[in-house]
């Protein structure tokens, strides 16, 4: 038996947290003496397809088809669905991620298998077979039993850190027939944004609220985000004042991020805000205000005026990177 | 064009959670309720834009809940929609949800099915991709606008570090989040009208689930927010290196 696991990569490139589902997969397939097959989409070279056997897949099954360049739902349903068969897997592992959430549902119903989305840890098999999860919005933990006989798990990216092994893995190509409805998405136009780390992938997040005062003063953020190879984000008021573009927004209703890093400046740390970074691994709270809600969940904290702390704070990443 | 529009009831935003019965359940009594504002702001709002502006014909409301998620239900025929269907039943197992929704929807023939990009309450994200499948349609996830031309949707969505647009004929499912609509208030008429619009109880299709929740666990308290002297951000740096190991 092979624990599948579904692959991503960016125009070729296999990004961690990638990886990191390939070392979750291997994980679980240890656990049950089965083996792990990945499988990958699209455009690819196979030297980059070797670095998945570092992580634990035995196996790649590699699907060459530039079309698949392009998120599509269904051929992408199709294609893990007929790996899924040749490899007789019952369980199949993605990324909690956009891509993910696009067709590993679609799986888990045409498989009628049990989903589980943003696992927290390794199933429990003395149990049942029971994962945590996240829920409202990182204000609790459920214990989910996955009762069907196949299951889908989609991992909550940078949950585990990464370690390299010695395996190797041995790459096949896979030749799909896709259907006609295949392909329904026509793509129209892509906008990356460039030269700017990816909020959410980014490890650090620099952050900023309604203490900053206006847009203007937002060089700042992005000075000490640049020092330290961070990604910036905002609060609800800022992007709903337009200070910053929406996509930057975290909390309860925009994005929800899990960095190792977040420095939080002139938020207050409303409980709607905190539920959308509380998976972070340290928070820094900068703020003026001593009775902040947001220094009750904050690791450091700093009582200060951001526009005199942020430039000293850039200014002791520069030193710190250059002595280190 | 006929929409149906997802709702799911969740807990307010500013809840704080508590557990109950030995941590297998969470409490309800002095919970407050609303619309997931996911599905809300964005979902139901774009929809009923799309039907001011001539473009859609009628928009239905799906949830699936007991007599007890009727209020919020309420709530969302007052900002607009023609009828509304409840589903019977209590689910937190997503291809549940999913079954039963899809099993009213298939013979209502929709062009469009707008739902939130994830309730906040078990964030999982995955019933729109789920009906898709079910329903034989085209999903988009992630939304932050739609227009729709003919019998085409224009759709622009978030990708990893940016924004695509795509096409897609009908039908279609959207996952909608910031962006595709700006939050509105109902209005007295609204409310007035919402007591007369049909809400139409449906029993759920006969499936048993395939997850449950064992059980419920709350985050651990932090330590204690350890105070760094504004004057001395080298402290900081060097914490952040040697204590909390993240630079």
């Amino acid at each position: 038996m092979s624990v599948i696991v579904f692959v991503e990569h960016d125009g070729g490139i296999i990004k961690k947290k990638n990886f990191e589902a390939v070392q979750y997969a291997s994980g679980i397939a240890q656990k049950m003496s089965a083996t792990v097959t990945a499988v990958i989409l699209g455009t690819i070279g196979d030297a980059e397809l070797e670095k998945l056997g570092e992580y634990g897949a035995q196996k790649v099954l590699h699907v060459e088809d530039s079309r698949l360049d392009e998120l599509h739902p269904r051929a992408y349903t199709s294609a893990l669905l007929a790996a899924i068969e040749k490899e007789g897997a019952k369980i199949i592992v993605t990324l909690n991620d956009i891509n993910g959430r696009a067709v590993a549902p679609r799986i888990a119903v045409k498989l009628k298998a049990g989903l589980v989305a943003g696992a927290l840890t390794y199933p429990d098999m003395e149990k049942g077979f029971v994962i945590k999860k996240a829920v409202y919005s990182g204000k609790a933990f459920a214990y989910v039993n996955i009762a069907s006989d196949t299951k889908v798990i989609m991992l909550m990216p940078n949950t585990f850190p990464l370690a390299k092994t010695e395996g190797k893995a041995a790459i096949e190509k896979l030749a799909v027939n896709f259907g006609d409805k295949d392909f329904g998405i026509k793509v129209k136009e892509v906008s990356k944004v460039t030269g700017e780390v990816s909020l959410s992938d980014a490890a650090l997040v620099v952050s900023g609220g309604r203490g900053m005062k206006g847009p203007e003063n937002w060089y700042l953020i992005e000075n000490l985000a640049k020092e330290l190879g961070a990604a910036t984000a905002c609060s609800r008021p800022v992007s709903d004042s337009d200070w910053r573009p929406h996509h930057e927004h975290v909390g309860q209703t925009g994005g929800t991020i899990r960095p190792d890093l977040y420095i939080a400046v002139g938020i207050s740390g409303a409980i709607q805000h905190l539920a959308g970074v509380n998976g972070s691994k340290t928070i820094v709270v900068i703020n003026r205000d001593p009775e902040a809600p947001f220094f009750k969940a904050a690791n450091y904290g700093i009582v200060g005026d951001a526009m005199e702390v942020l430039p000293r704070l850039t200014e002791a990443v520069k030193k710190f990177k250059l002595h280190k | 064009m006929k929409i149906l529009v997802c709702i799911s009831q969740v807990p307010d935003t500013s809840t704080k959670v508590v557990l109950k019965d030995n941590n297998t359940a969470v409490e309800s009594n002095g919970v407050t309720y609303i619309i997931n504002p996911y599905d809300e702001w964005y979902g139901l709002i774009r929809a009923i834009e799309l039907k001011e502006s001539g473009v859609a014909s009628e928009i239905d409301l799906v949830t699936v809940g007991k007599a007890n998620t009727e209020p919020v239900i309420r709530k969302a025929l007052a900002l607009g929609g023609d009828k509304a269907i409840r589903i019977d039943a209590d689910s937190n197992d997503p291809y549940l949800t999913a079954v039963y929704i899809a099993d009213y929807a298939k013979s209502e023939h929709y062009d469009l099915i707008l739902c939130g990009k994830e309730s906040i309450d078990y964030n999982n994200g995955t019933v729109g991709s789920m009906l898709a499948e079910l329903l034989d349609m085209d999903y988009i996830g992630f939304a932050t606008e739609i227009k729709i031309e003919g019998n085409t949707a224009i759709v622009k969505r978030e990708i990893e570090g940016g924004e695509e647009t795509d096409s897609c004929n009908f039908p279609l499912v959207i996952s909608c989040q910031k962006g595709v609509a700006e939050a509105r208030i109902p209005n007295m008429r609204g409310i007035m009208a919402a007591r007369t619009r049909p809400l139409n109880v449906v029993t759920p299709a006969a499936i048993e689930p395939v997850t449950s929740i064992l059980s419920y666990e709350l985050p651990p308290a932090k330590a204690g927010v350890k105070l760094v002297d504004p004057a001395d951000m080298d402290q900081l740096v060097e914490l952040l290196h040697s204590e909390a190991k993240v630079i």
